[in-house]
């Protein structure tokens, strides 16, 4: 079957190494010559890189187009050990190149986004030497990225897997000196690493047993072996997918280990909307949707995909309402929709949930772009009105003003003509508006959801009601309204190479739908070739009309609470001053929780092991060990007392001893 | 003419041996103590070539020689640490050599 497939590819896949190494190339020069190039060049450099990367996705996507079947193309073989047999393999088919197109194109978009961005963001941090820096490690992110979704089997997976994990902690430890008491972004990066820890530790566990039990980690041979393993042994295969639903639990920031993602607003906004929005943190739904064959063989782990999706959802989506933070609402949105894809991928609708990733990403990066452009507005004014407020006191006072508080926002619809435009079709779109991009893709998961289990269904329903109420309530905080802060006022529109990608994110946020649109399901039919079990796809004008209902419900409920709201001073949240809200606003403290019962016993662990055990028994051991050597050496001293004769006594003591033994026996 | 029994040989070169180790152990003078260590290597000697005689071999006469030559350099060298050791210490009784003592 592998022979068969090498010989039918096009010659065109053996281009697939060059996904991997374009960005690299991009990465190397900027390293190598990047300190003598204008900041221009380096982000041209970079942003050509990727872009390229996304002109070969779109030829394998031309190329697939004509012959759909499957291309794994083995580029270097890794590791052969007894019967461990691992490649350096790329595996081209429709699925794959759906995740590619939306990495690179996506990618594309923000690394252009980011010269802009970037120029200002090292301006206003006083270190304009860690540009380069920057497109650096999103070179090297998109590379990671791509050995990911590009992997032919999971070891390899597993690299991409681990690169983006460690090009997400450089990114969001950017700015590792700053944040509160100087310390506050190197922490929120060192969490995100950790409690990806804790996911990829599932992951590894999900990987040995796989190698265990089907003597293999491609794809394929897994995939064909899993139904014999499922017959034999049920647990087995429950357990391996149960471990990996840990690992896409850390990586696409699910219930437990979601709480690495609202900290990791702590990196520049592209980095948000690359990483932590449109790209890496799907790779666990892409790692879902990839091991459907397997999933569909342990329903129990499939019910646990779908409920732990459903839940953060709806988890996820309250406390998005209680958030001041620009930045925050979108990355409590963001868990909630990555819950939305992977209850989607649990309830079997691999293809619902593909949609809405793709979607997402559009949608999602659009919003965290425009949040920036906000961000930047509101910096911008607020180092214009300390200018000219106080000469003498040039740029102390804009560090205590948080431009990212939306309530210090307000009246920007003016301010930020462009911004608000493209804002508002992401925003609608996320709160699945129609005709927009997130209702189609949104509804789908909610018709899934309806025809598998009303508990999940009823949970996503208040989620995008949820969704929509959080949307109406940030637009109508940051653009309408009148300014609630000089800063505010004095908010200027952003470049045209910032606002470029916005508008293009917006046609995109805008038409994405049309990629799975009702009746011709063009993205179902691509991906079946991919996909085994992709149910026939369907539209209901009740469901549909429901969750528009529900959408436009929260989005007037939204104008309600908050459109009248417009003063002239920044003031408390309407909804404020009891106490549910207060939880809202303090993330239902699961923070503080896991502090109580996990981060404070571990500490106690720690020290404890620290001080009676390392420093009282282990070290007592060895000192003791070296007391005893030395108390040995003392006695055994007393034997070497210089007299030659006594010398030879010994050894005539012992000739005369062994010849006697020697007699003897 | 009647030859001497291999065995009176063998008792000469025994006692020629205890008397050596004997000197060794209890002298304290040097020169004796390596005079009493060429006793031992000639009963050994001794020994060597009765034995070569009895089995009538000659490679215990070969190994007499070779005694015989490293004998002879060890003597050369053991002499001249002694003059060393009495122009240092104007004595050569070894029970005064301890300073390596541990």
């Amino acid at each position: 079957m592998l022979l068969n497939e090498a010989t039918s590819a096009a010659p065109i896949f053996g281009l697939a190494p060059a996904l991997v190494f374009l960005p690299l190339a991009g990465l190397l020069i900027n390293l190598i010559f990047g300190k003598r190039m204008r900041e221009g060049v380096v982000g041209a450099v970079a942003s050509l890189a990727v872009g390229l990367t996304f002109v070969l996705a779109l030829i394998f996507a031309a190329t697939l187009a004509g012959n759909p079947e499957s291309v794994s193309y083995r580029f270097l073989e890794w590791i052969r050990i007894g019967t461990l047999d691992v490649n350096w393999a790329f595996r081209i088919d429709t699925l794959s190149v759906t995740m590619m197109l939306v990495v690179s194109g996506v990618g594309t978009l923000i690394h252009i986004y980011a010269i802009g961005y970037m120029h200002e963001d090292v301006r206003h941090n006083d270190d304009p030497g860690r540009f380069r820096r920057f497109f650096v490690y999103l070179n090297l992110f998109i590379a990671a990225m791509m050995i990911l979704i590009s992997a032919d089997n999971y070891l390899m997976l597993f690299v991409g897997w681990e690169g983006v994990g460690l090009c997400s902690y450089l990114l969001i430890g950017f700015w590792f000196e700053k944040g509160k008491d100087g310390i506050a972004n190197a922490q929120a990066a060192k969490k995100a690493f950790v409690v990806n820890r804790v996911g990829d530790f599932g992951l590894l566990i999900a990987l040995f047993l796989m190698f265990a039990y089907f003597g293999s980690l491609d794809f394929s041979v897994v995939f064909e072996k899993a139904p014999a393993v499922a017959a034999a042994t049920p647990g087995v295969l429950l357990a391996m997918t149960l471990f990996m639903l840990l690992g896409v639990a850390g990586k696409s920031a699910q219930i437990p280990l979601y709480v690495w993602l609202p900290d990791a607003m702590a990196g520049p906004t592209p980095v948000s909307a690359l990483i932590h929005a449109a790209t890496m943190v799907t790779a666990g739904v892409y790692l879902v949707v990839r091991s459907t064959p397997l999933y569909i063989l342990a329903p129990g782990a499939q019910s646990a995909v779908m409920w732990v999706g459903a839940a953060t959802a709806f988890f996820a989506a309250t406390i998005a309402l209680g958030q001041p933070d620009i930045k925050k609402v979108l990355a409590y949105s963001t868990v909630s929709q990555l819950g939305f894809m992977v209850a989607a991928a649990g309830m079997g609708a691999g293809v619902a949930a593909m949609f809405h990733l793709v979607t997402h990403a559009f949608f999602k990066a659009l919003l965290f772009l425009g949040a920036g452009s906000v961000i930047l507005g509101m910096e911008h004014g607020a180092e214009h009105g300390s200018a000219h407020d106080k000469h003498n006191e040039h740029g102390s006072s804009h560090h205590d003003f948080d431009p990212q508080d939306m309530r210090n926002m307000g009246g920007l619809r003016k301010r930020m003509p462009l911004t608000f435009a493209v804002y508002l079709i992401g925003a609608l779109a996320l709160a699945g508006v129609a005709p927009l991009a997130g209702f189609f893709s949104k509804d789908e998961i909610i018709l899934s959801a309806q025809h598998t289990n009303m508990g999940v269904f009823i949970l996503l329903i208040v989620s995008a009601f949820f969704t929509a109420f959080y949307m109406g309530r940030q637009l109508l905080l940051i653009f309408f309204g009148s300014a609630r802060t000089e800063p505010a006022g004095a908010a200027v529109e952003s470049k045209p190479v910032v606002t470029a990608p916005l508008v293009v994110l917006a046609v995109l946020s805008a038409l994405g739908g049309a990629l799975n649109l009702p009746g011709v399901y063009s993205l179902e039919h691509w991906l079946e070739h991919t996909l085994a079990h992709v149910a026939p796809g369907e539209f209901s004008i009740a469901t549909a009309g429901i969750s528009l209902a529900v959408a436009l419900l929260g989005l007037f409920l939204a104008y309600l609470v908050y459109g009248r709201k417009f003063t002239a001073k920044p003031q408390a949240d309407p909804l404020s001053g009891n106490f549910l809200y207060g939880m809202l606003e303090n993330k239902w403290k699961i923070d503080e929780l896991y502090d109580t019962i996990i981060i404070r016993p571990y500490r106690g662990l720690a020290d404890f092991l620290s001080n009676p055990v390392d420093l009282g028994v282990i070290n007592n051991l060895s000192a003791g060990l070296a007391w005893l050597m030395q108390a040995t050496a003392d006695l055994l001293r007393r034997t070497q007392t210089g007299f030659v004769r006594s010398y030879a006594l010994v050894v005539f003591i012992g000739v005369v001893l062994i010849l006697a033994f020697i007699l003897v026996r | 003419m009647q030859s001497v029994p291999a065995e009176y040989y063998l008792a000469l070169s025994a006692v020629m041996f205890a008397l050596g180790i004997l000197g060794v152990l209890l002298r304290r003078n040097a020169l004796v103590v390596f005079m009493c260590l060429e006793l031992m290597f000639n009963a050994a000697n001794l020994a060597f070539i009765t034995f070569a005689r009895l089995y009538g071999s000659v490679s215990g006469q070969v190994v007499v020689f070779f005694v015989m030559t490293v004998a002879a350099a060890e003597v050369a060298i053991g002499l001249a640490l002694m003059v060393e050791i009495f122009r240092n210490k104007r004595s050569i009784d070894i029970d005064q050599m301890n300073s390596m003592k541990g």
